[in-house]
């Protein structure tokens, strides 16, 4: 139960650091507006501003009222007003809307905008058009890098996967290499870099530019972390698809964890209230059973019951100097304790409850067969009746979505299926963002992509057109697992109380694509003998290494990795990468655009009222 | 339940786990009910004082403040400001990057880009041959920047005419994608469509024209929008759902304003039992069948609202329909209408049992409607498969079911196995051992 680190593990970097630097930032940028001022801040930033700063701070810097940013007129009556947002049109027309009623009303105040983490250039345009460029100011409030655990850093920027995937967006990769470049300038250079996927390599090449242009910071530091990754997240679909089993994941895929804290309802409280948790590594309950697989989770939660109950027991028999003692040094701990953990079984409860109403055992047997390839007719039917059944729409379009790509296409059948006119949109988006692969007869394809070879003349561009990409691109996804061993061949019952394999996290089904590449990469130091792999993930021109020399780094930092999901990474993935620096002594340092998971990623792929 | 010490341990310790399934309801659940006894068994020596643990402290948007984090990295203002180390790293804490102005006219491309990319205002005027644009955008792409690409795209936008710019972007992939999702963006969906024509990609075209209808409000304006997608150059699989899209909500409109008259009338009993929740308009086709199912499942089928005359509009197939329809019936406790919806006729005019769907499903929709145990078993009884009625019947306590078919199975172990999972002196029990001391059967073990 929950495995110890290998003494020779390596220390993780304190990145609390960021926190603070985030925070001073945001100081100085308040400080820029002088005297008392209202501030209106975008709902997304809430919860991100609320893990580095509070009410009090803002305080301190003469905020006086706290609005949120939503669509409806403001009340305030301040002579200055802040808005902190992200960078995104329909905020710009609020902000315009504002300014220019005052305008109307003959009232005269000063406008700042903090754009966070970066402002872009058609934020300012809409600004110009609206007629209120000059009347308000701007600023950067570069705040790209939020610490949700000690190894864990969030971008919590959600948006990027549907900008980038689906709409071919390349407006967050600055923000990214700016990330990168502030993390190279706090923890020294990276003497090993691997990558993945187009939007890695692009990241990766902005990021060195960036160092170019401001050498001397990082020269002549010593590395911290030895080896960074950047990996894109359609490298990798079907993980992301997968219904998660480790813990941490099951919260997040019940409950939705955001921005590392998560809503206990009354149902997991037994009691009236709902209460708001974070989940980290500090909460000593939660971090004990955050990598297990759920079936390991009550034997372990029923274990700390009774140890708690027996050291409460111990004040029995206790005189008075004794009790006293255990009050003042034992009690708060135990109280604390028992907190947590009726807290966790309260959620286990729960979970338990919801899984087995949805008949959870059979969809993740489906969801194997799917992984393993066989018995598709079995799943596709299954499938079929999820979807007649109108379950829920989002998990039915995520059934679909794996049938497809592990099937390379074959999914028509069930595409077929009368889903009703509502998600035409969204059929159309899954398309195009590689995740429904229908199967195009090879010659129309062919003919296709030739037809506009011939007036492609753009470099950058590649040798195909983006705008074919994802129909050429088949998912291979039976010959990658074949290649990488993926379906673990395993003799009798697969013991998820002591793992061996990262699969572990999908019951022993499945070893996550995504972090199988990055096992293999770390363990031949580049990417020899993977060629067919990477060729078969459509990848030949975007796999790339890029080693310094090593000997200013320590042998302890060459065992720290820093992993970059590009658009989105899984709780399931972060558990099987712990694991395997477990096995390995490395640790890994998680740095994602967002948290994801299946749900998340369908729902960033659904069309909404513009 | 009362076990001993060492039988709990044992309880505890046992190899159960290893085939974990999420069916084992009953074993999973009970150990945590035991683990949530014992923890609740302490809450009172516990929660008598203070409820300060920093668990929930609410802030402003009520997400908790500073709770449980390090001690320490919530640091005073003065704290953060004289710690020097921290603020030696601070990246650009002079001037606000907004407030670079740069007029110089001797930038060249590549440096005029970088100068973007760093966010200051550089102007792009003095780019005017349509070749210094295009070395100007060029080098935005190969920057990989977005932000750069489209603030470049912005200029070219603005200083080309629309035939140019198009032509220039069709063969320039990755900015021609920048310009699509800019123009969604800030919705210049005229400027879209053209480009979309332009390009000759009719099927985005007419899918982008689609999309507007989600900024409709208004049933009626929709339908009539609605009406003006047909016929565009959808995929013939799509075309046949933009008919059925507007078909559907032109009958959620007849449907939605005759419902509204009658419930407000207050005469027709449905609705004074079962008042409806939400308005039908919009509703996925599904939805609107079960609403039809809820609410009109008697009307003839040349009625709008009736659940036939959906069915064959929508040519729902069978399955759909059925499922549909059992839940809805199931969900007023119309056992009739569900016991009609699976019997059939034949020529000579005997009454057959049949379900499209599986007599195993029709059991667990039941069940999660709350059907009576006795209505359960009729239908657990005509489910083919015997591994899965028995798993079935036990699941939902089909108590005959079970004692039944391990009858005909002469399954004594299986029997004698049972017998612990009834109530103690239960009309059940009581049959077991009547059959288990019966000498007419011939048990197989």
């Amino acid at each position: 139960m929950a495995f110890p680190h290998r003494p020779d593990a390596p220390e993780l970097p304190d990145f609390s650091m960021l926190k603070r630097l985030a925070r001073d930032q945001l100081i100085y940028l308040l400080e820029q507006l002088p005297g008392k001022k209202d501030l209106f801040i975008e709902a997304d930033l809430m919860s991100p501003l609320d893990r580095i700063a509070n009410v009090s701070i803002l305080k301190q810097h003469e905020v006086d009222k706290l609005y949120k940013v939503e669509n409806k007129p403001a009340l305030s009556s301040s002579e200055q007003l802040c808005f902190l947002v992200r960078p995104r049109i329909k905020n710009m027309r609020y902000i315009a809307s504002l300014v220019n009623a005052d305008k109307l009303a003959g009232r005269t105040r000063k406008y700042k905008v903090i754009f966070s983490p970066q402002k872009f250039y058609a934020c300012e345009m809409v600004l110009e058009e609206e007629g209120i460029y000059g009347d308000v100011s701007c600023d950067e409030w570069a705040f790209s890098l939020l610490p949700l655990d000690v190894d864990l850093l969030s971008m919590e920027l959600p948006e990027f996967f549907r900008d980038y995937f689906l709409e071919g967006d390349q407006r967050w990769i600055n923000t990214v290499a700016q990330a990168l470049h502030l993390l190279s300038t706090l923890y020294g250079p990276f003497p090993n870099c691997y990558g993945i996927g187009r939007c890695a390599k692009m990241a990766y090449e902005l990021w060195r530019n960036l160092e170019e242009e401001e050498d001397g910071e990082t020269k002549g530091r010593r590395p911290e972390i030895g080896h960074i990754f950047l990996l894109d997240r359609d490298v990798d679909f079907v993980t992301a698809l997968c219904s998660q089993v480790v813990y941490e994941g099951l919260v997040d895929d019940t409950f939705r964890i955001k921005c590392g804290s998560v809503d206990f309802g009354p149902e997991v409280t037994s009691s009236d209230k709902s209460l708001k948790v974070l989940l980290n590594a500090e909460d000593k309950v939660f971090n004990e059973i955050r990598n297990e697989h759920f079936s390991n989770v009550f034997g372990f939660l029923s274990q700390k019951a009774r140890n708690l109950q027996a050291q409460y027991d111990r004040r029995r028999g206790m005189d008075i100097k004794q009790m006293k003692n255990f009050v003042s040094q034992e009690l708060k701990g135990l109280k604390q304790e028992h907190r947590l953990l009726s807290l966790h079984i309260g959620a286990c409860e729960s979970i338990m409850k919801k899984k087995t109403k949805q008949d959870f055992q059979e969809l993740i047997k489906t969801e194997h067969a799917l992984l393993e390839g066989f018995n598709i007719r079995e799943s596709t039917s299954y499938i079929e009746e999820h979807i007649d059944q109108q379950v829920s729409p989002i998990e039915s379009l995520r059934l679909m979505c794996l049938l497809s790509i592990t099937e390379n296409g074959d999914a028509r059948c069930s595409l077929d299926t009368h889903y009703g006119p509502e998600h035409l949109l969204t059929f159309s988006n899954l398309r195009r963002a590689g995740l429904l692969t229908e199967q195009a007869p090879g010659d129309t394809l062919t003919a296709v992509e030739s037809k506009v070879s011939k007036l492609v003349t753009d470099k950058a561009a590649g040798k195909i057109t983006d705008a074919f990409s994802s129909l050429a691109k088949r998912s291979n996804f039976r010959a990658i697992s074949k290649k990488l061993n993926l379906i673990p061949r395993v003799d009798g019952e697969y013991d998820l109380k002591v793992p061996r394999d990262m699969a572990y996290v999908f019951s022993g089904a499945y070893v996550p694509l995504s972090c199988r590449i990055i096992e293999q990469v770390l363990e031949r130091r580049s990417w020899q003998g993977l060629d067919e792999v990477v060729r078969l993930l459509n990848c030949s021109d975007f796999a790339f290494t890029d080693m310094t020399k090593e000997d200013k780094a320590s042998s302890e930092s060459l065992r720290l990795i820093l992993v970059v999901f590009l658009g989105g990474c899984t709780f399931s993935e972060i558990s099987a990468l712990r694991f395997l620096g477990r096995e390995k002594g490395y640790r890994f340092i998680f740095l994602t655009t967002a948290v994801t998971n299946s749900a998340r990623l369908m729902e960033a792929m659904s069309e909404v009222k513009a | 339940m009362n076990r001993t010490k060492g039988d709990e341990e044992e309880y505890w310790n046992s190899s159960k786990f290893k085939a974990f399934t999420f069916d084992d309801e009953d074993d999973e659940l009970s150990q945590l009910k035991e683990s949530k006894r014992a923890v609740n068994s302490l809450r009172d020596f516990v929660d008598d004082d203070d409820d300060d643990d920093d668990l929930e402290r609410v802030s402003w948007s009520g997400e908790p403040v500073g709770s449980r984090t390090r001690p320490g990295s919530f640091q005073s203002l003065s704290d953060a400001l004289s710690d020097t180390s921290a603020k030696s790293y601070a990246p650009e804490l002079g001037r606000p990057k907004g407030e670079y102005r740069d007029y110089s006219n001797d930038w060249s491309p590549s440096d005029t880009v970088r100068r973007l990319r760093k966010g200051k205002v550089c102007s792009l005027e003095r780019f005017r041959s349509l070749q210094d644009k295009l070395q100007l955008l060029e080098e935005a792409v190969s920057m990989h920047d977005g932000n750069v690409i489209t603030a470049v795209l912005i200029f070219l936008k603005r200083t080309l005419s629309k035939e140019i710019l198009f032509r220039e972007l069709e063969v320039r992939q990755v900015a021609l994608r920048h310009l699509i999702h800019f123009l969604k963006e800030i919705g210049d969906q005229k400027l879209l469509l053209d480009l979309f024509r332009f390009l000759d990609r009719t099927e985005e075209l007419a899918l982008s024209h689609y999309r507007e209808h989600l900024n409709i409000r208004d049933p009626d304006k929709r339908k009539e929008f609605l009406k003006t997608c047909i016929g565009l150059p959808f995929s013939a699989e799509d075309s046949a759902h933009i008919q059925d899209h507007y078909t559907l909500l032109e009958r959620q409109i007849i449907i939605e304003a005759n419902d509204r008259h009658l419930e407000s009338a207050g005469q027709t009993e449905i609705f004074r039992k079962h008042p409806r929740k939400a308005s039908i308009l919009n509703m996925p086709l599904v939805t609107t069948l079960f609403y039809s199912c809820f609410y009109h499942y008697t009307e003839a089928e040349g009625t709008f609202s009736s659940p036939i005359n959906l069915k064959k509009t929508f040519k729902i197939p069978d399955k759909q329909y059925v499922l549909t329809a059992l839940a809805a019936r199931a969900k007023l406790r119309a056992w009739n209408d569900v016991d009609a919806l699976f019997t059939t006729k034949n020529w000579l005019g005997y009454t057959k049992k049949r379900a499209p769907i599986g007599f195993h499903r029709v059991v667990e929709i039941l069940h999660k409607n709350n059907a009576p145990v006795q209505i359960l078993q009729e239908y657990v009884n005509l489910v083919e498969d015997v591994d899965t009625k028995l798993n079935l019947a036990t699941k939902f306590k089909c108590h005959d079911v079970v004692i039944d078919t391990c009858r005909d199975l002469k399954d004594r172990q299986q029997l004698l196995a049972y017998r612990s999972k009834v109530d103690k002196g239960s009309a059940e029990e009581e049959k077991i051992d009547a059959l288990l001391s019966s000498s007419q059967i011939r048990w197989k073990n």
